[in-house]
């Protein structure tokens, strides 16, 4: 068995405004040398794989298909065994 | 003329754009269960009506478009079908990449639920015909997630190719920064692909189709598309 890792995060050129949200409350709690926050997503997938190049490509098919949205979104990932 | 309106779990506006068709402008309607594989009959226009499909889990629109019905309405589309999504069906348009872009969270991270002013940048559509050219029609809005983005490229090919149908304005027409609450690229409030055959668009028509509701304009956008098949026209011609 493998699980992945899955960082979902907005691509650079689109606004952030929860990130910014972020950010505010931040610096009102006194953290003002935040110089940028911004929200992702981060899921967590467990899958059975014949080996890990299989679950690799299993796992980036999930990202470009549901996963992320390319328009929008940037994904990586981390793969673990167990 | 016939419409299917296709209902996922969590639409909420499939009863109001029913209701539209069948009792505010005389057409048949059928309710079109998601899950079901195939349309059992012909059908002239499939509306994507606005709610909140499967809770808009991972992303509006997202799962909504592995649903059985939708390679069905992929493919009619394709075919120069006309489709109309609304709201949550205009995020399940382009998430289903029968759209260009993607909507996201409102500027203000509110969901914003209030009349809005449209100007009609486009009459000559399937969807619009029975508007006037730059005419300003007063239509609520209801979401959260709203904001039209898309890629520079794409943008231009938006505006070259006439395919933003709607933007925020003012009550007079004009297209100010202020007018565009959500933060919507150019005060897109809705766009037609490049063929002429599928509308998305953030407001909600169907909710102002009767003077009961204080205003009928959103009834011209359902009339619009029985006056185009009227005319015979077909693949967005």
């Amino acid at each position: 068995m493998y699980k992945a890792l899955v960082y979902v995060t907005l691509k650079p050129s689109i606004l952030d405004p929860q990130g910014t949200a972020v950010k505010k409350g931040l610096e009102s709690l006194g953290f003002s040398d935040v110089m940028d926050v911004r929200v992702g997503k981060y899921l967590e997938v467990s899958l059975e794989a014949e080996d890990k190049q299989d679950a690799r490509e299993q796992v980036e098919e999930m990202c470009k298909k549901l996963l992320s949205n390319p328009v929008i979104e940037d994904y990586r990932f981390e793969l673990m065994e167990g | 003329m016939k419409f299917a309106v296709i209902v996922f779990p969590g639409s909420n506006c499939d009863a109001d754009c029913y209701h539209v068709v069948k009792e505010v402008i005389g057409q048949d309607a059928d309710y079109v269960w998601h899950q079901d594989e195939t349309f059992k009959t012909q059908y002239d226009c499939i509306v994507l009506p606005g709610g909140f499909s499967y809770g808009d889990y991972l992303r509006t629109g997202s799962i909504a478009k592995f649903s059985p019905i939708m390679n069905e309405v992929i493919k009619f589309a394709n075919q120069g079908g006309l489709v109309l999504g609304i709201c949550n069906g205009f995020q399940i348009l382009t998430e289903a990449g029968l759209l260009p872009g993607a909507l996201v969270r409102n500027k203000g991270l509110k969901f914003v639920c209030k009349d809005t002013f449209l100007k009609v940048e486009n009459n000559e559509t399937p969807f619009t015909l029975d508007y006037t050219q730059d005419q300003v029609i007063q239509v609520p809005v209801a979401h959260g997630e709203g904001a039209y983005v898309c890629d520079e490229n794409t943008l231009e090919k938006l505006k070259a190719n006439k395919q933003i149908v709607f933007r925020y304005s003012t009550s007079a027409g004009e297209t100010f920064p202020e007018c565009n609450f959500n933060g919507s690229s150019d005060n897109i409030a809705g766009i037609i692909n490049k063929k002429g055959n599928v509308l998305g668009m953030m407001p909600h028509p169907e909710r102002c189709a009767e003077t009961i509701l204080g205003n009928d304009l959103g009834k011209h956008v359902f009339t619009s598309i029985v006056s185009w098949l009227k005319g015979g026209g077909r693949n967005g011609e």
